[in-house]
């Protein structure tokens, strides 16, 4: 099965359209696409706005390509999973974003052994059409970087130092919760 | 009597921002967590961690931007964490903003999905932050923010 998503923020109708087009044109009758909210429905491949958070998750495992716009939500999820990802990055110029993050999270990704970029239409169809050609990640664990791990712990841990608090704030007065380890 | 935990506050929107904030929880151990976000995580997500949902908002809808930060305060106020931490965005940005001025340790973990600058959240995060951290190393500066690694 083929997914298709556009996360939980904003539809991407451009994508989906390109899906089902590409899904018509070779008889694709396994792709299901996560639309988003938007009035547009695609003809040819099976469709729902949203997904629960255990039932988007059990269709990623179930997957066997992704295609999604470059959120890293879906990029990381793809990873974690080592599942082979198409990610197409919204452009704000067409009010598929605020802004064009998702062109700068598309360009870093571009030479990765992990992701596959698509910049349009025309590119997401090309790279379609080989599918044999989409790189599979493999042995990503689900922690960041020990130095990032650390810095967080150091700065959680470090002592604490007299600075002024807001009076209801103090954890000693009547209502602070004591957990003791 | 032992020393008791250290609360954390960890803060994220949906998707790339919940994702990477969920990737940084080997960082919370030993410590009483509590996780706010904006969608109804899996339980395999938070195990028997806390979980408050409010609503998302962005610099687009002040009404939701009140609501959030209503929503927050409450939030605050009842879980008065030691720390609060974020990978954003609108969310993560007002609970630090608001967890700074009462008194709070904050960490801000910039998203690896901002590449080229930083979030505009992140950018409103640098004075109320303890820790301003980017996932990249060429946006690292002398004054801020700074790279420690990343969550990929």
């Amino acid at each position: 099965m083929i997914f298709v998503t556009v996360g939980t923020q904003l539809p991407f109708d451009r994508m989906i359209r390109a899906v089902d087009a590409w899904a018509a044109g070779e008889g694709r009758n396994d792709v299901f696409a996560q639309v988003g909210n938007t009035t547009y429905r695609p003809e040819h491949i099976a469709c729902k706005a949203m997904l629960e958070p255990n039932e988007f998750y059990e269709t990623l495992a179930s997957a066997s390509l992704i295609i999604s716009h470059a959120g890293m939500g879906s990029i990381i999820s793809a990873i974690e999973l080592g599942k082979p990802i198409i990610v197409v990055p919204r452009k704000a110029a067409l009010g598929e974003h605020r802004n064009d993050h998702q062109l700068a999270t598309a360009r870093s990704f571009q030479k990765s052994s992990r992701v596959t970029v698509a910049f349009d239409e025309t590119e997401l169809v090309e790279k379609l059409r080989r599918l044999d050609l989409i790189v599979t990640p493999t042995g990503t664990s689900t922690l960041a970087s020990a130095e990032l791990i650390y810095t967080i712990r150091d700065a959680i841990h470090q002592p604490e130092t007299p600075r002024r608090r807001f009076w209801l704030w103090r954890r000693d007065s009547a209502k602070s919760r004591e957990v003791l380890q | 009597m032992k020393p008791r935990k250290r609360s954390v506050l960890a803060v994220a929107s949906s998707g790339g921002h919940w994702i990477q904030l969920l990737r940084l929880r080997s960082a919370f151990e030993g410590c009483q967590l509590s996780y706010v976000t904006v969608m109804p995580p899996r339980s395999e997500e938070i195990q028997d961690s806390k979980v408050y949902l409010v609503n998302d908002a962005n610099r687009s809808n002040c009404y939701d931007l009140l609501r959030l930060s209503i929503k927050l305060m409450r939030i605050l106020f009842h879980e008065r964490p030691d720390v609060i931490i974020s990978t954003g965005a609108a969310p993560g940005c007002l609970a630090v903003c608001f967890g700074k001025l009462l008194g709070a340790r904050t960490i801000w973990v910039d998203s690896i999905a901002f590449v080229d600058h930083l979030s505009l959240s992140g950018r409103i995060a640098r004075r109320f932050s303890d820790l301003w951290l980017t996932q990249w190393p060429h946006l690292d500066q002398p004054g801020g923010p700074t790279y420690k690694g990343a969550v990929l």
